[in-house]
């Protein structure tokens, strides 16, 4: 079959690297969320444009990130990880503001974000550290690897950007949990955790933050403050019943009582305008990737393979737990987009290249004599 | 699936030898499975959490939420109805709407409202008095509401704003109609006024159907017949977005303008009645005894009715309130005055029916009256006596004792009782608001209100219409129009049809009819009779004034006692002050055959019945009755202040 295409060969060795059921999967999901972003774009053109954009480009850098060998990625692993700690501490020291918090760094005119990075550097690293050791690892290895993950959510979380810091962490710690770590210990950091939230809390968190929590609890207390967002958000999907308002018919929307309803909070338009139908659709299409994710990982050529594979297919989870939640008044507000879906190009691109290190983990039948 | 399997196991097994570390592929396989499932699992339990959170949401919560969102976005905004307009019953506007252009603020819209104000004011006139009140009004409207800051615009205001509205985001010119009482207060009495809405209002009216309107009927008809000239309130259903922007209109319900009212009052018989009290206190009302149409009710002085538009100031409503001649009151309605000789014919009649006299039956009239066994004399107006006296002289002579002794011998129960017939002491239901009763006394009433029992005397007095007994202008006009049908009752009314559209024919009213006095039609003629000789008979004691009358016509004098004289006194007008003088009093009904109008005059303190009220009710037949070139003249400045302060109780 390969040589009947000729020339088109090394187009079908790019190509072939790739999952078809998940390249469908992902487009349904980005059509949707295509749809959706005109909706709450409100028509739109330039904004439409810039996304159309980032999604070819993304596309690209998924690509590409697909062609790497499991065994590459590991290697490199350790040096992306180093690289994106010291963009981290550089960014505390001279980051640029954005949003009230310091989280850019400037490169020429090039601005960059270096905790993005570490949602795939922190994953790979741990993987790679853990994958070197017998699995189940021994506590030891486990405590090094929580380290390695806790660096940079530490780091992460100074800027302060709770949502990313979230996600970095959890995608380190999935790495955990699939290399083995006993039950035990699970159950107990669940514990640990619960215990650490109060003192969290009261210690851990800037006042925003805090509000941020007491306002989900009683989204009334501050109608026209904080709790807004939540009540509209709410407003939105409750009153888009069943069926939804149809497309393009989200009053909430339309007349502008939701804000940043294109990027983070973009849930509650869909489940406006398409209702709980639209969502329970939408939500089948996520498990759907989550399930394909784990099952690609765990066709995984090695330890390594399946270990950041497993935990990205998590860590896409925890995007659209955190968003969804938060969208619809059971978690508290962080900065987590819907993934795939919310307009950004920086969350867009390297959600597309953890699918493409995803896809590209499955053991290689082609030139593997050759390796 | 698994077929690959051992290629790659013994693949990495052998890289991992190379690196001496000893790992178990095909076991960590399974425990990543096993780790993936567990996953999977918790994947799914956390986002059926998710799932029944939307859940909530959109069905269990679905209608409220949908209201909520409804709330944030779509304003009712009520369209108020046009007010109908009154007409006199020849269709002359007593009552319109007058368009005037104003200068509206929104205050959700206005920035930087005070320096716009000053910027303003350099354009057209803004008074501080202006802007003082526009404040005020700020307080109470919702900001999102238009306020009125300037009034009254002319033209070249309006095209001097209109030039520069850009730079006044939030100001705009509107049209506004206002009530306007052409006559001024020419039967300001019977029309009333509106006025602004005030909490009280609030309470009586619908809120909903009073949402967009700004003025409300406060007394007359304007407030009787308010539900009829409010018309219905529409709507603008209007999509807001989150600025407070309006998007589009949802729904629209247009307002349905009020009723346009004709009254059964004739204009220019109203100006004539009101000109013959000019300058004096009283009332007069004429009454159509056909079917109970009022055809004038004047209540003098009056006051204008366009002065409590827009909110009359505290310096003219304290005039009007303190002003010694009352001239917010409704003496034609509210008046209580004793009926005094007008209500002889009524007794007569009373009598005849109830045989305690007959129209042969005479009685001694020698000047005075006196209960057998006591001293007391109950004096008549003649002195010297009316000598053997029929009923018939009675009534046009007037004869005090006559009527003393038909009472006397009729008793107060019976007495009581026919008069209440004739409507006395009651409301006559008149379509009109704060209607007095009136009193007509008996026993029972007696020991209510001061806790003594009936002597004879006090029925003596109730003999001649004096005693405790007071009746309003409009009760006597109505028994009077109850002699003229011989009995037949109406209630009186001033409404005489009603407009829904001016596309559609007028709606007439139907008279109410009242209990009838049932009297032998001998007793009647008898009754008329007597009125007849009053103004036609060579004794009459109104004869002067029924000279030359071109229509015969019936009618009584009367002379109601403010004063009470002494034992031995005589009445010495010119020695008593103006207020303690008597009330002067006619009724009268014509023509003869088939009357036309019934009616009461009474001029307060104004002397004696035959001398001022009976020639102002003459000239009022005559300008009704008779053929007439003449031509209204409206005259709405006149304010009458010379007399002194008066009180309008009896002796």
């Amino acid at each position: 079959m390969n040589n009947s295409l000729g020339i088109l060969r090394p187009a079908w060795e790019v190509l072939s690297k790739l999952d078809l059921v998940m390249l469908l999967a992902l487009a349904a999901l980005l059509t949707l969320g295509g749809i959706t972003l005109h909706s709450a774009s409100g028509g739109d053109a330039a904004m439409m444009q810039r996304h159309f954009f980032h999604l070819v480009f993304a596309s690209i850098v998924m690509l590409v990130a697909a062609q790497f060998p499991s065994h590459i990625l590991s290697q490199w692993s350790v040096w992306v990880y180093c690289a994106g700690i010291i963009l981290l501490i550089l960014v505390i020291f001279q980051g640029s503001k954005g949003g009230g918090a310091q989280r850019w760094l400037e490169l020429g005119s090039f601005r960059f974000q270096p905790s993005e990075v570490m949602k795939l550097a922190v994953p790979m690293m741990v993987a790679s550290y853990l994958s070197g050791k017998t699995l189940p690892p021994k506590l030891k290895h486990n405590l090094i690897a929580v380290a390695l993950a806790l660096v940079p959510m530490l780091l992460i979380a100074k800027q302060p950007d709770l949502g990313t810091a979230l996600l970095v962490g959890t995608a380190g710690f999935f790495v955990i949990y699939f290399a083995g770590i006993a039950w035990k210990w699970l159950l107990l950091c669940v514990a640990a955790l619960a215990g650490a939230a109060p003192l969290l809390f009261f210690f851990g968190m800037e006042d925003y933050q805090r509000q941020r929590v007491l306002t989900l609890l009683d989204p009334g207390s501050d109608k026209l403050g904080s709790g807004y967002q939540i009540i509209q958000s709410t407003i939105a999907i409750g009153s888009g019943g069943v069926y939804g308002k149809g497309w393009l018919n989200g009053d909430q929307s339309r007349l502008d009582f939701l804000p940043e309803r294109h990027t983070d909070f973009i849930f509650a338009i869909f489940g406006e305008e398409f209702g709980l139908l639209g969502n329970l659709i939408l939500l089948g299409i996520y498990i759907f990737i989550i399930w394909r994710g784990l099952y690609l990982a765990s066709r995984g050529a090695d330890s390594f393979s399946r270990l950041l594979g497993g935990s990205l297919s998590l860590t896409f989870f925890v995007y659209l737990l955190v968003n969804t939640g938060m969208v619809s008044g059971i978690l508290p507000v962080v900065g987590v987009p819907l993934p795939l879906v919310s307009y950004g190009g920086t969350s867009m691109v390297t959600l597309m290249a953890a699918f493409g290190l995803l896809m590209g983990l499955k053991k290689r039948k082609v030139g593997y004599e050759e390796y | 699936m698994q077929s690959v399997y051992p290629s790659i196991y013994y693949l990495t097994a052998s890289k991992m030898l190379e690196k001496k570390i000893l790992k178990d592929e095909k076991e960590e396989h399974l425990l990543f499975r096993s780790r993936a499932i567990a996953a999977a699992v918790i994947v799914f339990l956390l986002l059926s959490v998710i799932g029944v959170r939307l859940f909530y949401l959109q069905i269990t919560s679905h209608e409220h939420l949908t209201e909520l969102a409804q709330e944030n976005y779509q304003k009712r905004i009520p369209t108020p109805p046009v007010r109908g307009q009154i007409y006199d019953r020849n269709g002359i506007v007593l009552a319109d709407n007058k368009i005037e252009y104003v200068l509206e603020v929104v205050q959700d819209k206005a920035q930087g409202l005070d320096d716009n104000i000053a910027l303003l004011q350099k354009l057209i006139p803004i008074s501080p008095k202006d802007i003082s009140k526009f404040k005020q009004k700020l307080r109470i409207n919702s900001k999102f509401q238009p306020v009125v800051l300037r009034s009254a615009l002319t033209e070249e205001e309006i095209a001097i704003f209109s030039v520069n509205q850009y730079r006044f985001p939030g100001f705009a010119v509107n049209i506004r109609t206002e009530r306007l009482y052409p006559f001024g207060s020419v039967a300001s009495h019977v029309i009333g006024y509106v006025g602004r809405i005030d909490t009280r209002d609030l309470e009586r009216l619908g809120k909903d159907e009073y949402k967009g309107s700004t003025h409300v009927g406060k007394t007359g008809v304007e407030r009787f017949y308010e539900s009829r000239l409010h018309g219905k309130a529409g709507f603008k259903k209007v999509e807001m977005d989150a600025h407070s922007e309006p998007q589009r209109t949802l729904a629209e319900e247009s307002p349905i303008s009020g009723e346009d009212l004709f009254l059964t009052i004739d204009l220019e018989l109203q100006i004539k009645a009101e000109q013959l009290l000019e300058g004096q206190r009283g009332a007069i009302v004429a009454i159509d005894p056909r079917n109970g149409e009022v055809l004038a009710m004047a209540s003098v002085p009056m006051f204008d009715s366009n002065l409590f538009v827009n909110g009359i100031s505290y310096k003219n409503y304290n005039a009007l309130r303190d002003n010694p001649e009352r001239p917010l009151f409704n003496r034609a309605l509210q008046g209580a005055y004793p009926p005094g000789s007008t209500i002889k014919p009524a007794a007569a009649l009373a009598g005849l029916n109830s045989e305690v006299i007959t129209p042969k039956r005479s009685v001694n009239g020698r000047g005075f009256f006196q209960i057998p066994g006591t001293k007391h004399r109950y004096r008549c107006w003649k002195k010297t006596g009316h000598g053997h006296i029929s009923v018939n002289r009675a009534i046009y002579q007037s004869c005090d004792v006559y009527f003393y002794d038909l009472a006397y011998r009729m008793g107060i129960d019976r007495y009581s009782e026919a008069m209440s017939r004739f409507g006395f002491g009651q409301k006559t239901g008149i379509d009109l608001p704060h209607e007095r009763s009136g009193l007509m006394p008996t026993p029972a009433w007696k020991n209510r209100r001061y806790k003594t029992s009936w002597y004879p005397g006090d029925t003596v007095n109730v003999g001649i219409g004096q005693g405790y007994w007071t009746a309003s202008p409009l009760q006597l006009a109505h028994s009077t129009a109850t002699i003229a049908t011989k009995g037949r009752r109406i209630t009186p009314h001033v409404l005489k049809s009603v407009r829904v559209s001016r596309d559609l024919p007028e709606k007439l009213t139907r008279p109410k009819f009242l209990p009838s006095v049932i009297a032998e039609d001998k007793h009647w003629n008898t009754v008329i009779q007597g009125m007849v000789n009053v103004v036609h008979g060579p004794m009459g004691t109104a004869r002067g004034s029924g000279a030359g009358a071109k229509y015969r016509y019936a009618g009584k004098t009367g002379t109601a006692q403010v004063f009470g004289i002494a034992q031995n006194k005589t009445y010495n007008a010119a020695k008593l002050a103006k207020r303690l003088h008597d009330h002067s009093l006619f009724v009268a009904f014509a023509p003869l055959d088939n009357p036309r109008i019934a009616l009461s005059v009474i001029v307060e303190n104004g002397g004696g019945g035959s001398a001022v009220a009976a020639p102002i009710a003459r000239k009022l037949l005559d300008s009704y009755l008779l053929p007439k070139p003449v031509t209204i003249k409206v005259d709405n400045t006149k304010e009458s202040s010379e007399t002194p302060p008066n009180k309008n109780d009896n002796s």
